[in-house]
């Protein structure tokens, strides 16, 4: 109990830290045109991903309607509205990566983190997803893994990789 | 703020640094400096070339001999394929996918030795005994590098090496001798039409925006490279930022603009660094800011990110997204030129067309037009991608055919594979066949056998490429990416991916190829903007020049690349199978039975055609049929 | 004037520069179809249905701007293909259950689908969201009938700047929204309605109360009362084919009648006790000089507004109930005694040109010892439909009055529906009372008029001035509203109504399509027949009303008083921002 307590004393600094930076970003970037995208590129880096809670921040401090942002949010898909796992898995489907069976390495991963693509395991390690062109086609087929860039892959390297991370 | 006089200065204190990165045809003990140039490129970065270079460093200090060797890192050198690529000057020795381990024995042999690290030699370099530079190699040798000029030579985060390989010069005499009409001329004589999909011509965008008479105008370059496999935009910023930063000062001071905007995908990491800090440089330079070289121009430039939507490379829906709106089209006419960013007159062009412009001017644009055919000027960076062996990113005149790009440059198809066909445009464009490869790549040639220029994605597809998928693949891509505001392009191309859904599952009828063919024309007419009106391209030109593929499809439910899943069956050739039992324990499905050491069986019924099974055979028993 | 000439279909015209190729083209006759345009709504071009040919290309006629010489063809096969490509698509992603849905027959999809003459949906396939939200007491929506248009959205955002919803994530997934998917009550809507105004399908709808109605007239415990708003009887004949501006006051007394209710009763009486109170708040506010400007709170959409956007000045808003709330309390209390019924047993119904009256006829503290002081609302187009559902011949009935006491409304109270009309009838009662005189000239022609912000300096007879604002539109609000929080603007009496026009043109009068809303400035025809029933009736000002003088002889005693307050007056809530 004493454990959690410090826990959430310590997640309630951490938070507050966050929302800090948000404002300093949101201060920044107020007085310029067309501020709200690079706010919530600001936000996203913060969380990783666009909390409800801290839009209503950059709502009010942006003076634009919530759903304006929201449908700014949900238009970009660089753009997260909900949290991802531990490490975000990016298989690139750009034509170069899915000529060279970029499909089959996707579908791998699938199967083996028993995620749907778009999804993040059951105990929040992967976040699987497909994206678009990385511009590394020659190493196509090409996954990153947080910043690290896998290349020229086939589907039998999967499980290595991943128990790397695991 | 530097004057011209400054800059000349720089320019004879680092030209020096500059030349030591020429092949001079010197060799061994007779070179006292060599300069060592790793790709920087994000395909080398990705394979561990920035551990290299720190690799480097610490064996060329620790032999003591950092005054004769520089390390070097620089933009994309284009051959990918073989990255991580490191380039030794003045021998112009083409090391390929070299490795940390490579590094003790390649500086003791080679920077110290003087002979080439003969284990990660570039094996197109050898001629018997001999070993050429790498320009006599067919990657290199029918390129011309203007828009890719100074990518691999110079260390792009250093001003003063742009500046030495005259940069900024153009800029300089753009502000000091030329008229704004002077300008616009240069670029319209120049022939340089757009190279980011449109193909319109630069200097009457420009013009068009000169005539506006507003206060405030914008210049944004679009930097949001969509195409799915192509890269060009991302290697010149990668490689060589200021020529960008000076082309769009130059636009500005041609169309009465005195800001800038360019318009980043944030898929760009390293891009967007090094061009932040080219910024930077060139602010401190007073390159950028006010009354640059004290001629009282203005010019400042801002970065804006992506945020991950292919449509953002269309003009209007660009201009929305810095606004800070969802990137959706609205309708041309009113032009950017005439009402763009926040209302005001806005030229927008493509990084790669950018990048031409300091030449230009440096050179002239009876130079630029001697380049390339009657209408289409210059030359033409492709990102060589797919089946391919040489994936990588070459510039080429135009007017070459693709044949000389696949076979001669490209190294034609690998593993003895037969070549189907190339891809251009992107999705966008359409596929073309083995008929059209000696046909001339220009924009109106591309366009009238029913594909595109593009911004110059090539992708090469082999025999076990299946074409129905391809298209499909297409479609699926825009699909996803179309904003959703216009009908034709948000159901359409919803429908014509449900279609050919039917046919690569094998479902397909006579009246869904009809279908697909009137629904694709449609789109092309009504839809409003570029996106929807060149969607159906890959279905309809893959109709025109693979419809076999799409018959043996809808009527012998084949799929003859072996690719579509539904289509396809697994089945372990018992003669083969030794019984290992790998497969059984992989397959995810519990679909393969059977006693170890003896021949194992997949049941169809349960076979969910993931193809774990045929990956991990070991024997080869495992056969698509 | 700056003419330009254009050659359309080969004919040649002049038209005035900067009209669009669809006027031009509408204005020769030629009925070239849309479904997104809706002028000074939504300009997005994005249906393609209005698509023209202009040189090798179709461009969307309805943001195009004719150019001199321009040539433009608007029925050539490909135009023809092109338009309707796309209306099959958007049939193909709609349900297509049009027999039963609520703009049958006025749908506007459906009119162009059938001029386009189509047969068949070629293509068909995944339809997408097929969301229905029914949680908003006022307004339904339904995404399975959206075709994406925008114009709510327009209506929304641009014009009322509630910005409740928007359009969310892109492509085939493209759904209209509220922030973050949200179901509209939990939403800042303020139900003002203008969406559904602006839907040219049936994906945005009233909350229907029609069987709620009927099962009350159906039951032999109920005493139903029926009252109805001004702005109703201006419109009500458009749903029986009458003309824009046609005042059926009689004949929709007379209907409702035959309907079943038991008392007809008229809000415009609730609208003169409306400025009774409201008029002497604004006398003791001025003379205390607290709580300045007084703002109206008759429209139930600003007062939401008002909640969600600016909690920090719900002082200012007026106590006072609005009309038809108010009429509810007195029926429930006075009127129940009068005819010695049970308030419990009395359901009260009011015909509303609005889809707010619904949210705010459920609000909590709009009730009395557990009764709510309205039971039912119903817009003038639900009214419409039971009518019609009733089999009664509306146009052919003859006209009927009011039953008494709450029948007689004065003019002043009539007004109540249009823009200008509170402050016009609250200036005619502070006028007098003030000076204690009758007032020879009552219309205020000042207020009066379609331009979004009306300011002007009235002076009373005791020499007072007071600063008014008169505001219609939530979009001229909000300026105005922002402008005084700047300190920019400052007022002592606002009146605020949430639709452009006023009740006139509330979310729940008789739907008017894109195109006959160019053609007829609906505003101006029905304001017009809002000042002609004031004109006709012989008492134009609150305070002369006979039955409003007995209510507080017998009843309430002084306005603002001890009963007054408890049965009249109310109080506001601060509400989320998000």
């Amino acid at each position: 109990m004493e454990h959690q307590q410090t826990c959430s004393s310590v997640d309630i600094a951490e938070a507050d830290e966050k929302l800090e930076k948000v404002k300093h970003a949101i201060e920044q970037f107020k007085l310029m045109k067309g501020a709200l995208i690079p706010v919530l590129h600001e936000v996203q880096d913060i969380y990783g991903f666009l909390p409800e809670p801290v839009l209503q921040v950059v709502s009010e401090e942006l003076n634009l309607p919530l759903s304006e942002i929201y449908g700014v949010a949900s238009f970009y898909h660089f753009f997260s509205l909900t949290p991802k796992g531990e490490h975000v898995i990016h298989v690139c489907m750009g034509t170069a990566c899915y000529i060279k069976g970029a499909q089959a390495v996707l579908d791998r991963l699938s199967t083996e983190l028993k995620v749907p693509v778009q999804g993040t395991t059951e105990d929040n390690k992967f976040t699987l997803e497909a994206t678009r062109c990385l511009g590394a086609c020659g190493l196509a087929p090409v996954m990153t893994i947080g910043e690290k860039v896998h290349g020229r892959l086939v589907p039998n390297a999967v499980p290595k990789i991943i128990n790397e991370y695991k | 703020m530097k004057l011209l006089t400054d800059l000349d200065a720089i320019r004879t204190l680092t030209q020096s640094r500059l030349d030591n990165r020429r092949i001079t045809g010197a060799s061994g003990e007779s070179i006292t400096f060599r300069s060592v140039m790793v790709c920087g490129g994000t395909g080398c970065t990705s394979s561990d070339s920035n551990t290299i270079i720190a690799a480097l460093e610490q064996e060329i200090s620790s032999h003591g001999i950092e005054s004769q060797v520089e390390v070097v890192r620089t933009g994309c050198f284009g051959l990918c394929e073989l990255g991580p690529v490191v380039i030794v000057y003045p021998e112009g020795i083409f090391y390929s996918r070299v490795e940390v381990k490579d590094i003790p024995a390649l500086v003791e042999q080679h920077l110290l030795n003087g002979k080439p690290y003969d284990k990660k030699i570039y094996e197109k370099t050898r001629h018997g005994e001999e070993i050429l530079s790498f320009e006599e190699t067919d990657f290199y040798k029918k390129q011309v590098r203007i828009a890719l000029r100074n990518c691999g030579t110079i260390d792009p985060e250093v001003i003063d090496e742009y500046i030495a390989s005259d940069g900024y010069k153009a800029l300089a005499q753009v502000l000091t001798t030329m008229s704004r009409e002077q300008v616009i001329d240069t670029v319209k004589q120049s022939g340089l039409r757009g190279r980011g999909g449109g193909g319109f011509l630069t200097g009457l965008k420009w013009e068009f925006a000169a005539k506006q008479n507003k206060q405030q105008k914008y210049v944004i370059c679009n930097a949001d490279e969509g195409d799915p496999g192509a890269f060009m935009d991302r290697s010149i910023l990668e490689g060589n930022p200021h020529s960008v930063i000076e082309a769009m000062a130059i636009a500005g001071y041609a169309i009465g603009a005195n800001q800038g905007f360019i318009y980043v995908r944030a898929e760009y990491p390293i891009a967007v660094q090094r061009f932040t800090k080219a910024l930077d440089q060139a602010r401190e330079y007073g390159l950028l800011g006010d009354d640059i070289f004290g001629t009282g121009f203005t010019f400042n430039i801002d970065v804006r990110l992506g945020a991950g939507a292919f449509v953002c490379g269309e003009e209007t829906a660009l201009i929305h997204s810095i606004e800070g709106h969802r990137g959706m089209p609205t309708p041309k006419p009113p032009f950017p030129a005439v009402e763009g960013l926040w209302g005001m007159p806005t030229i927008i062009n493509n990084v790669e067309t950018l990048a031409n412009i300091a030449q230009i001017i440096l050179n002239g644009a009876e130079w630029y037009a001697s380049i390339g055919t009657e209408k289409s000027k210059g030359t033409k960076v492709f990102a060589l991608g797919g089946k391919v062996v040489n994936t990588g990113l070459v510039e080429v005149p135009m007017g070459i055919t693709l044949r000389e790009v696949i076979f001669e440059i490209g190294g034609g198809i690998p593993g003895g594979k037969k070549f189907k066909a190339v891809q251009t445009g992107g999705p966008s464009g359409g596929c073309l066949t083995e008929e059209h490869l000696d046909c001339t790549i220009d924009f109106d040639t591309l366009t009238s056998l029913g594909s595109m220029m593009g911004s110059g994605g090539m992708i090469i597809m082999d025999e076990d490429t299946c074409m129905v998928d391809v298209a499909r693949f297409y479609l699926d891509f825009t699909r996803d990416e179309s904003c959703g505001k216009c009908t034709p392009c948000r159901i359409g191309t919803k429908r014509l991916l449900e279609m050919l859904d039917k046919i690569t599952d094998g479902k397909g009828t006579m009246e869904d190829l009809e279908n697909l063919e009137q629904l694709s024309l449609q789109i092309k007419n009504a839809s409003l903007c570029a996106l929807g009106q060149t969607a159906p391209n890959p279905v309809l030109s893959t109709i025109k020049y693979f419809r076999d593929e799409y018959m043996a499809h809808i009527t012998d439910s084949k799929c003859p690349a072996g690719v579509c899943k539904s289509l396809i069956s697994y089945e372990i050739d018992a003669e083969l199978c030794r019984g290992c039992s790998l497969c059984a324990r992989k397959c995810p499905s519990d679909a393969i039975s059977g006693k170890v050491k003896e021949p194992y069986v997949i049941d169809k019924a349960t076979c969910i055609k993931c193809g774990v099974c045929f990956d991990v055979c070991k024997f080869k028993a495992v056969a698509i049929v | 004037m700056n003419t330009i000439k254009i050659m359309i279909d080969g004919l040649e015209t002049e038209v005035v520069k900067g009209t669009t190729v669809l006027e031009a083209a509408r204005d020769q006759g030629i009925n070239i179809p849309s479904l997104c345009y809706l002028k000074g709504v939504n300009h997005s071009s994005s249906c393609r249905v209005c698509v023209v040919e202009v040189g090798p290309r179709l461009i969307a006629s309805c943001t195009l701007i004719a150019e001199e010489g321009m040539k433009i063809l608007t029925n050539t096969k490909k135009v023809r293909d092109a338009r309707r490509t796309s209306v099959e698509l958007l049939l193909s992603d709609h349900d297509r259950e049009c027999l039963s849905c609520s703009r049958g027959g006025g749908c506007e999809l459906q009119t162009v689908s059938n001029d386009l003459n189509i047969r068949k949906v070629t293509y068909t396939g995944e339809q997408s969201s097929r969301e229905k939200d029914y949680t908003s007491p006022a307004i339904l929506r339904d995404a399975s009938k959206c075709i994406l248009c925008g114009r709510c959205v327009g209506a929304c955002g641009t014009v009322q700047t509630v910005g409740a919803i928007g359009f969310a994530k892109r492509g085939f997934d493209t759904v209209i929204s509220t922030a973050f998917g949200r179901s509209l009550a939990e939403s800042t809507c303020v139900n003002c309605g203008q969406c559904i105004m602006a839907c040219p399908v049936g994906a945005l709808t009233e909350h229907e109360n029609i069987s709620d109605v009927w099962n009350a007239i159906a039951d032999p415990g109920k005493y139903v009362v029926v009252q109805t708003a001004p702005a109703v009887r201006v419109a009500l004949g458009e749903e029986f084919g009458m003309p824009v501006g046609t005042r059926t006051t009689g004949k929709m007394v007379a209907a409702l009648r035959r309907l079943g209710f038991d008392k007809v009763f008229d809000t415009n009486f609730g609208a003169d006790l409306t400025i009774m109170e409201e008029g002497t708040e604004l006398l003791s506010r001025l003379s205390s000089g607290q709580n300045l400007p007084l703002m109206t709170s008759c429209c139930p959409g600003w007062v939401k507004f008002m909640e969600h956007n600016f909690p920090d000045m719900l002082d200012n808003l007026s106590t006072c109930k609005s009309p038809h709330e108010m009429e509810g309390a007195v029926i429930k209390s006075y009127v129940a005694g009068k005819l010695g019924i049970d308030p419990q047993n009395i359901v009260v119904v009011s015909i509303m040109p609005c889809t707010a009256k619904k949210f705010e006829g459920a609000r909590e503290e709009l009730s009395h010892e557990n009764m709510q002081d309205v039971d039912w609302v119903l817009t003038t187009r639900e009214l419409a439909a039971m009518i019609k559902e009733a089999g009664i011949d509306f146009a052919n009935l003859k006209d009927e009055a009011f039953d008494n006491p709450l029948g007689i409304g004065s003019g002043a109270g009539a007004i109540f529906g249009t823009t200008g009309g509170v402050a016009e009838a609250a200036l005619r009662t502070v006028f007098e009372l003030t000076s204690g005189k009758p007032l020879d000239t009552v219309e205020y022609t000042v207020v009066r008029g379609m331009s979004g912000i009306k300011e002007n300096t009235i002076e009373l007879p005791d020499g007072k001035q007071i600063r008014t604002a008169v505001v219609h539109g939530l979009g001229n609000a909000r300026r105005l509203m922002e402008a005084m929080q700047r300190g920019e603007k400052s007022y002592d009496f606002m009146e605020v109504m949430a639709c452009a026009g006023g009740c006139i043109t509330g979310g729940g009068q008789p739907i008017v399509d894109a195109k006959t809303s160019e053609k007829i400035d609906i505003k101006a025809a029905r304001a017009k027949a809002i000042y002609s029933e004031d004109e006709a009736q012989t008492i134009r000002k609150s305070h002369n009303n006979p039955f409003i003088k007995v209510l507080y002889e017998e009843f309430l005693g002084e306005p603002n008083g001890h009963l007054a307050h408890e049965l009249l007056h109310t109080h506001y809530t601060v509400r989320s921002k998000y």
